[in-house]
């Protein structure tokens, strides 16, 4: 058996305890649905596909933003406890609900739309998979958007306009794409105190990202993009 | 504040913070020097004054501090005390000539 504080309520809520047996490959989402099936079923929490593509299940567990249907209780439990709270840096909605919409909003704002020059009457632009561009945004592409490295990101709590490291990395997979047509506009969009240059390379996005992508690299690739522009007199 | 000059910001302090990497391990050297060889305040003085060379060194050191010092502290002020804005702006453009008026007298004072 093991101890679970589980978060209840909005910001102001509460831990609330519940006993749970431990089991041979239990996840943390294992562990929250059992909750809400067998003990409490007015628990709520968000998820969607349960093997790790989905980016919805994401909480906070003993302090560390993790993706809880891949992560074991065995890796994270310990003297048979464990904690489960909301994602940090994100309004809660009840128990382990975030609103999203502020992380996806700023996805919007680092102009994170693909827009191509090509309609659907053309056939697809081809993209070469071993060009330098394409290589340097192989791990990026990959983000499922769930919101870890935001919750984890210490200049998030700071400066609440900063785009955080998800929206930053998908601005980076997109001025690498060579079929849109928005570099300039986007890199403008990341420029400066709400973007890219407010990164104090911490890392956390790094450590804690579950699809081991750095956004680091890409924010310091904005950085280098963001600076060569100017020096260009294109920014 | 646009993104060009917030860019222009960003890039003016990783350089300034290049001059100073070099500024600094030449300063702390030199007082190493200065204070192993045991040389008085008087002949430290005879050294400084009318040297162009010491003169151009410190100058630079005083401009990259007088640079590198309020963009870092633009950062601090807007993330720990939440302040932002143009008198946010304005202040550290003061304090950035108060830095260089500081410097620049020290510096001429071991020059003149």
């Amino acid at each position: 058996m093991m101890q679970v504080k589980v978060w209840r309520g909005k910001a102001d809520g509460a831990f609330q305890e519940f006993e749970v047996q431990r089991h041979a490959s239990q996840t943390v989402l294992d562990v929250v649905t059992y909750i809400q099936r067998a003990l409490d079923p007015t628990l709520a929490y968000r998820f969607a596909c349960r093997v790790g593509m989905c980016g919805s299940c994401a909480m906070t567990v003993n302090g560390v933003a993790r993706w809880t249907c891949r992560t074991h209780v065995d890796k994270v439990v310990t003297n048979d406890q464990m904690e489960i709270a909301p994602l940090r840096n994100l309004p809660v909605i009840r128990d382990l609900v975030t609103d999203m919409r502020e992380f996806f909003d700023k996805w919007a704002k680092a102009k994170g739309q693909f827009s191509g020059a090509l309609t659907k009457n053309e056939d697809f632009q081809k993209v070469k998979p071993d060009s330098p561009a394409r290589v340097a945004v192989d791990a990026g592409i990959e983000c499922i958007g769930c919101a870890v490295c935001y919750s984890s990101c210490d200049v998030v709590s700071w400066n609440p306009e900063y785009l955080g490291p998800a929206a930053l990395n998908r601005a980076w997979t997109l001025v690498k794409d060579e079929r849109d047509t928005h570099s300039m506009d986007r890199l403008r969009a990341v420029a400066g105190d709400a973007g890219c240059h407010s990164c104090h390379t911490h890392m956390s996005c790094t450590e804690r990202c579950p699809k081991q992508i750095s956004p680091t690299a890409a924010i310091a690739g904005l950085k280098r993009e963001v600076s060569l522009a100017l020096f260009r007199k294109t920014l | 504040m646009n993104a060009k000059t917030q860019t222009l910001l960003w890039v003016a302090q990783r350089a300034s913070a290049a001059v100073l990497g070099i500024c600094v391990l030449v300063h702390l050297a030199t007082m190493v020097y200065a204070v192993r060889g045991g040389l008085s305040a008087a002949e430290i003085l005879g050294r400084t004054r009318g040297s162009v060379a010491w003169l151009v060194f410190y100058s630079l050191f005083v401009l990259a501090i007088a640079v590198h010092v309020p963009i870092g502290l633009r950062a601090v002020l807007g993330e720990w005390l939440g302040w932002r804005g143009a008198a946010r702006e304005w202040g550290l453009i003061l304090f950035a000539a108060l830095l260089g008026w500081m410097g620049m007298r020290a510096v001429l004072g071991v020059f003149l």
